[in-house]
This record gives structure tokens, sequence and C-alpha cells, in this order.
């Protein structure tokens, strides 16, 4: 096997056809490969990817040894998808370089990445499911010609090793989540992989195959494999790392061997929090938004029997990591999303079974996250929003006066920009203060999505105190955010989530920015 | 600042419109046509004379009509292939109406109108109904009711509303000359003047229906970004749904023109092509409802003009559709070329 220390790109599967090969392939990196491979290393040094202004990897720097099972830890957006679609080709990063057993890769493919040894495991398993196990295992194999009885074999003899059981012909449509990752470890090791990337692989499996995934994954771990595990979850990389690298703002902030007390991960993945100044303190007013035994499913989202009560005026903070059911539960009150059970009233009213348009005109104003995806719409001008926003009373437009309008409006909200410039010409900071003008006076609830994120300070600032103005009116707020910070600098209550469910209701006086980090990773701080 | 914006929207048009004459006359060349004669034909075949002048602005009114629709449905965000269909179908509402309804050309001929509408309306909205009920695209469903409705003319024409005694594909008997669109006798030629008058409120219509209505400027949000639409409060479909009808009923409209005003009777090939040519007018007007008019007419003028190219020349006619797509090819891949530059200095300014 010493060619292959030479050559780090020949495909397992060659030495699987050598019909003395009696042991897996794979397996015979342990015990008596040249020693040489004991050295097998993943460097990743200085990489460097920016989208537009965002630097998503600011110079990372990251060592794995063989052997090991490696976790990347981080927040969403922390970088982490990136420097894995970086590693296994699918990005090109703007600077850097990847080194694999002391061989520096350029791979500027997926298919360059795979040559190379590195497999990734995505989120959503890349298969095609109307095909049988058998065809997706054979898709991408190098060479040209099929030998469909040999590719049989040889998925046979990999998986049983690996104690997976497939009818290679079974259509891939009818397995699970966990069977169809399993079939894509097996394909990656018989193409040669000795890189496994998991990007946040428990997402939508049963615990019974997470404990299966984990056993796998420590088992290639114990044959010499690298493996590395990409999750948000601290509990999964408590129980299944060796080491573990976090990642925050594009950067490197720590790189610990396990096991560490949660209480630094959870540091190390927020940074320290400090809650500035006093909260500003508002008389609740009457009940408002009245949330009584809801179920809402949506996705991965199950929110189960769930009742919540708020003031007038009362301000609930959403929290939890990206996807964990808050996004859903906006997109509910705001009648976007259907409620399967329980009721919700906004000041006395019944509006579970109320369209979207319905609770706009009684004041029920959602602003979502994507400013220009979901709010906006490029190529109109502020007037033209502004417009859009009015009432509809006349068919027929009156531009000047719209153009006046624009214009106090402009002012009113302090908007870097003019009545006829178009929204996409604005930053960030300015669309959510157009957003902001184009809202009804009045409102009952307001429900908003990361409402600063992208923002400078300034910006942010701004929002907040235009947000917070309404509350002397009886406006109820609820709003989703990332930010512990705003979280907790914000909300009378903050409401988090964990994997799709409501995981503790609690006020946010009796937090701080560790105690909210150890609820958002799914932990009660002892 | 205008000006420049100005400059750099039109630049490219005009170079891609230089580059496509370049490139016709090396065509012209090629197939040993003297390329200047050719173009001096062309203008002769159209505008040579009263009559063919006429002539040129009767088939100018439906290709206007129907661009003039597409220019609705397209600030929607919708591809409304089925435009060819909607024509069709306002033909043969408008030929029913000629062939059943008695009384003086002062009742039938706005009934012929009203009902080309309301056919072309109704084909349109049921493209519509297919893609915000059935999520049918409406590229497809549009393309599948144009060959229904181009069935359904020959049907009719060989079947139901057959010659009497013959059952030919040349089409129904004439209609009644009270169901004759009228036309107005100037300079010694019959001109199509209630068609052109037809043909300008429906385009003026739709340029004032996106400038200066509620209505066009929802219409807008819808087609550039249906979900912030929709959250602001905008119901995306009854307005996709709109946009169809409208679209459709102008182009039902042009299929009322055809029947009555050129034909005078119902013929399998009553749309003329033209809602196919009124997308390519659309595309070469950027869209907009200011262009097509004249755009229309160039357009007309190669088509009409390119049958003298037969008679002297020895070309085929199918020779100005060569023009048309080498205009229109030009101009798109010119604006795709303009994008291209304006990202690539964006990308370099940042």
């Amino acid at each position: 096997m010493s060619d292959f220390v030479g050559e780090p790109a020949t495909p397992r599967h060659e030495a699987l056809r050598d019909p003395s090969a009696t042991v897996s392939p794979w397996t015979r990196w342990t015990g008596g490969v040249p020693s040489s491979l004991d050295a097998m290393a993943l460097e990743l040094i200085d990489i460097k990817k920016h989208f537009g202004a965002v630097r998503a990897n600011d110079g990372i720097t990251l060592h794995v040894e063989a052997g090991t099972l490696h976790g990347l830890l981080g927040e969403n957006g922390a970088g982490k998808s990136t420097l894995m679609k970086i590693l296994s080709g699918f990005l090109k990063a703007d600077a850097g370089t990847i080194r694999l057993d002391g061989t520096t890769l350029a791979l500027g493919s997926p298919q360059a990445a795979i040559d190379a040894g590195i497999g990734m495991l995505h989120q959503d398993p890349l298969v095609f499911p109307p095909l049988t196990v058998l065809d997706n295992f054979l898709l991408g194999s190098p060479g040209r010609g099929l030998d469909r009885a040999a590719g049989a074999e040889e998925l046979g003899e990999i998986s049983s090793r690996l104690g997976f059981h497939f009818d290679p012909n079974a259509i891939v449509r009818t397995l699970t989540v966990g069977e169809r990752q399993q079939l894509e470890i097996t394909r990656l090791l018989w193409l040669g992989a000795r890189l496994l990337i998991f990007d946040e692989p428990t997402t939508g499996i049963s615990t019974s195959q997470r404990v299966e995934l984990f056993a796998t994954l420590r088992r290639l771990a114990a044959d010499g494999l690298i493996v590395i595990f990409v999750s948000h979850k601290l509990e999964e990389i408590e129980e299944l790392c060796d080491s573990v690298t976090v990642i925050r703002h594009g950067k490197v902030v720590g790189e610990v061997d396990m096991p560490v007390p949660t209480d630094r991960l959870v540091e190390m993945m927020f940074g320290e929090v400090v809650v500035e100044g006093d909260r500003p303190h508002v008389e609740m007013g009457s009940p408002a938004l009245d949330i009584a035994d809801v179920t809402i499913t949506e996705g991965t989202t199950a929110i189960r029997e769930w009742s919540l009560q708020t003031a007038a005026g009362e301000v609930i903070g959403l929290a939890g990591l990206e996807g964990s059911g808050q996004r859903t539960l906006l997109r509910a009150l705001a009648g976007l999303v259907k409620v399967g059970s329980g009721r919700i009233s906004v000041a006395g009213t019944d509006i579970t079974t109320m369209s979207y348009r319905d609770r706009l005109r009684r004041g029920i104003h959602y602003l979502p996250a994507g400013r220009l995806e979901e709010g906006l719409v490029s190529g109109l001008t502020i007037t033209e929003h502004l417009i859009l926003a009015g009432e509809r009373d006349a068919f027929f437009l009156d531009w000047d006066t719209a153009t006046d309008h624009a214009t106090d409006k402009i002012d009113g909200h302090q908007i870097k920009g003019r009545p006829e410039s178009t929204a996409e010409s604005l930053s960030g900071g300015n669309q959510q203060r157009l957003l902001l003008a184009m809202m009804p006076p009045t409102l009952e609830l307001l429900l908003m999505e990361h409402p600063t994120r992208g923002l400078d300070i300034e910006s942010a600032e701004y929002v907040w105190n235009r947000i917070l103005a309404r509350r002397s009116d009886g406006t109820t707020i609820v709003f989703a955010s990332a930010d512990l910070d705003e979280l907790l600098r914000y909300s009378d209550r903050i409401v988090v989530f964990f994997s799709g469910e409501v995981f503790r209701v609690v006020p946010a006086a009796e937090l701080d920015g560790d105690g909210l980090g150890y609820l958002i990773g799914g932990k009660e701080r002892v | 600042m205008t000006t420049r914006q100005t400059r750099t929207r039109m630049g490219p048009t005009v170079v891609s419109l230089v580059a496509a004459g370049v490139v016709s006359i090396v065509l012209l060349v090629l197939v040993d046509a003297p390329p200047f004669e050719a173009l001096g034909l062309l203008w002769d075949g159209a505008f040579g004379s009263a009559d063919k002048t006429a002539n040129t602005l009767l088939a100018w009114t439906p290709l206007v009509l129907a661009a003039a629709g597409l220019v609705i449905t397209f600030a929607s965000g919708l591809w409304n292939i089925g435009v060819e269909g909607q024509i069709i179908a306002g033909a043969i509402a408008a030929t029913w109406v000629a062939r059943v309804m008695p009384g003086p050309a002062g009742a039938v001929v706005p009934a012929t109108i009203v009902a080309g509408i309301v056919g072309g309306a109704f084909w349109a909205l049921l493209a519509g109904v297919l893609k915000t009920h059935g999520k049918v695209n409406e590229i497809f469903g549009g393309l599948g009711l144009d060959f229904l409705a181009a069935g359904l003319a020959t049907y009719l024409v060989i079947g139901p509303w057959k010659r009497a005694g013959v059952a030919s594909t040349s089409g129904t008997d004439l209609f009644r000359e009270e169901a004759f669109l009228p036309s107005t006798t100037m300079f010694g030629a019959e001109f199509p003047l209630l068609a052109i008058v037809l043909a300008l409120i429906g385009t003026i219509g739709v340029y004032y229906l996106l400038r200066g209505t509620r209505f066009g400027l929802e219409l807008k949000a819808v087609g550039r970004n249906p979900e912030s639409a929709f959250l602001l409060g905008i119901p995306t479909r009854a307005y996709l749904l709109g946009a169809f009808a409208v679209g459709g009923g102008l182009a039902g409209l042009g299929g009322t023109i055809q029947a009555t005003g050129f034909h005078h009777k119902l013929v399998p090939a009553v749309s003329g092509g033209y809602g196919f040519l009124g997308i390519l007018v659309v595309l070469l007007a950027a869209l907009s409802a200011r262009w097509v008019a004249p755009i229309a007419l160039f357009f007309i003028m190669i088509s009409t003009g390119s049958a003298q190219l037969d008679l002297r020349l020895d070309l085929d006619s199918a020779f100005g559709g060569v023009l048309q797509g080498i205009i229109v090819l030009f101009v798109l891949v010119g604006g795709a070329w303009a994008v291209w530059r304006t990202a690539r200095a964006r990308r370099r300014g940042s």
C-alpha cells in the first residue's frame, strides 16, 4: 500500500477489486500501515473567504489528526458551512492553504475533493430518490463503464463491514434519512474518502438513528479516518467529539480537547455578553396576545399544545439557533402558517383562522428577515413602496402628492435616499428604516424577524427606538433574534427554542448571556 | 446623471441594432442579393403606395394589441406564451357574434369587439387558473391552449361553420357586411382607421395603467417580487388573474380585427403568428409599452415588405422572419452584455 502514500488520490475501490483483499480497504490504514500514515492529518491554513462585505471565513487555521473525531462548533452564520464547503470543493477560498498528509491540495471542484479523498455528507444527503440503492451507489463512480455486478458486490462488502444492510434494488425514496446517510457514507468510502465531513447530520433523524450514526462515526475515526462533525448542538459535540474547534464571526475563537466544561464552550460560541443600561420600564397593559394550547408543525418544527399570554406593550424575544422554530411561530402569528389546533387571539378577537390580509388590516404586522426578499420590491422606488403600503383609496396615482409624502417620510425616518431611489440601492439600515416607515401608525401586534441583523450600531439603535416607541400605544412586540445582547436588552420575556420546540420561557431579568447561551444550546445551567 | 443613465441603457441597443444591420447586409450579400436594393424593396413593399400603407397598418394593429397585452403580463412576471391562442379565441368569439347577430353595423361591430375581448380574456384566464390553482407553469399551459385554440378554429371552419356544401380549410363564409370592421377611404385607399384607434387606445391605455394607476403599480410589485407583494397585502393570485384577463382581452381584440377587419371570415390561421411576433416586439421594447407601437410597425414593415423580395429578387419571403430574428437576437445579446458589463464594473468598484 505504499503507493497509496505517494498517490493519495488512488480510489480505494481499485484495491477492493483485488481478489486477495480480505480486509476492507479503509481499515488497512490502521495497524500494519507504513508509519508515515500515522502522521496523516488535515491542515487548513489561514483560509479566507468573503461574500461582498461579509467575511465568512477570516483567516481560519485548523489542524485535525487522523483517527480523531473533531467537532466544529459555532452559531448559524459563524462560518462553519463556508469552511466545509471550501474543504469539500464546493466553494473556492479567496486565500489560504489546504494540506492533507502534507500534500497541498488545489480543490477547484467537488470532484477534485473526492479525488483527494475528501467526502462531505450534506445536511440533506445528496441522493436521487427515484433511483435504486445501487444506482445511487454507482453514481459518480470514476471511469466510463458501469459494472453493476461488481458494484453490487462492493456495496455489500463495504456496507456489511460498517454494519449497514441495504437491498441494492430498493428505491431510495423508501429509505429513511438515516439509511440514506449510511448509503452516502458507504459510497464516499468506496470512492476513496479518507476524510469525512458531516454537516449537521442529526437534523431530521430519529434518536435511534442518531445512536447508530454516532457509533458509525466513532468506528470510522477508530479506523484511522479523519472525521469532522459540524454542529451547533452542545450536547452532541460533548457526547461525540475528541476535540473541538469553535468558530465565531468567521474566526477561530478556540480549539480545545474534550471534555471541557460546557461554560467554556458557551462562552466561546457566543462571546462575552454584556448587557448595558437599564431596561426601559413600561407599564404593562391589559392582556393582548393570547396563545392557547396551540400546536404548530412545519418542516422540522413541532410546537405542541403551547400557551403564552402577553400584556399590551410587552416585548417577547424569541431565542434559539436558526431554524429552531422561531420563524414558524412568527409566521403562524402572522397568518402565514396554519395552526394545527388551539386558539390565538389578539385583544380579545380570535384570529386563529384569520387570513394574513385580514390580520394585516387588524393591525398585525410582520417584518420578515429578508428585507429585500420578503419585505421590499427590487426595482421599485421609495415613493412606490410608500404608495403600496398606504391606503387603497384611489385608483389613479397622484405622483406629486406621493413624492411629497415620500419626502416627508424620508426626513421623518432619516432614510439616506431620495424618493426615486430604488429599494435595492439602499443600505441595509436604510431598507429597514423604509420598512418601518411603511408600517401603519397604530398596531396591535408587531412581529419581527432579526430586526437589526446586518445593521450598524446607529441604525440598530434607531430601529429599536422606533419599535419601543410603539409600546406606549399598547403594541405587543414579538421578535426573533440571534443576538443575545439584543434579546436580553429589549425583551421582557424570552422564549427559547431548541430543536423545533419551545424549550423554556424565562423573564429576561433572570438571565444573563451565559444562562441564555446554555438554554439555546439545549441545556439548563446547573 | 439622467443622460448618462439613458446613454448606458440605450448604448448597447444602438450597438446591437447596428450589428444586426451589418449581419443582415452580409447575409444578403451571401445570397447574392443587392443589399440596399433589398432594403429599399422592403420599404417599398410596406409603404410604396396608399394601398400598401393601409394594408401594413391593418396588419400592424393586431400586433400592437397583442404586444400591449404582453407588456401587462410581462410586468406581472408572467410568460404569456398563450397569447397566440388568445388571439384565436378572440377571433372565434367575434366570428360567432358576426354569424348569429342580426341588425345594423352600429350594433354588430361593437358586439364583435366586446366578444373578441371577452373570448381572449377567457382563454387567458384558463392559463391563469391553471397556474394559480393548478400550479401549471403558464408557459406550458399557454402553449397547450395555443394548440387547443388552433384546433378549435380548424374544427369550426371545417365542421359546424363550414361553407355551404364545401368543407375547406380556406375558411368560413364571408361575414355579412354589417359585421365588417369599418374602414375609412383616404388618399384613394381603405384605411383601417377604427382598428388604428383601437390599437392606440390599447397601447396608450396599457402605458397609463402601468404608470399611473395603483393597480399597475401593484401588478409590477407582484411581478418583481411575489413574496414581498403578498406580505404588503396585495392579493397576488387575483392580480395574476387580472393581468391574464387584461392581456388576453387585448390579444382577443387583435383577433377580432384579424377576423372582422382583415379576413372578413374565420380561417384556421387567423392569428397570423402575431402572438409569437408580439413576444419578440415586447422583448425588443424592453418590456415597456412606450416603444411597442413603433417597433411593431418596424416588424410589420419587414413582414409585409418581404413579399416584394420574393417577387423581385427571388428571395424566399421567409427572409423577413430571418431579419426579425437577427434583430431580436442581437438586442437580447446586447442587453445581456450590458448587464454583464455593469456587474463587472460593480465588482471592480467594490
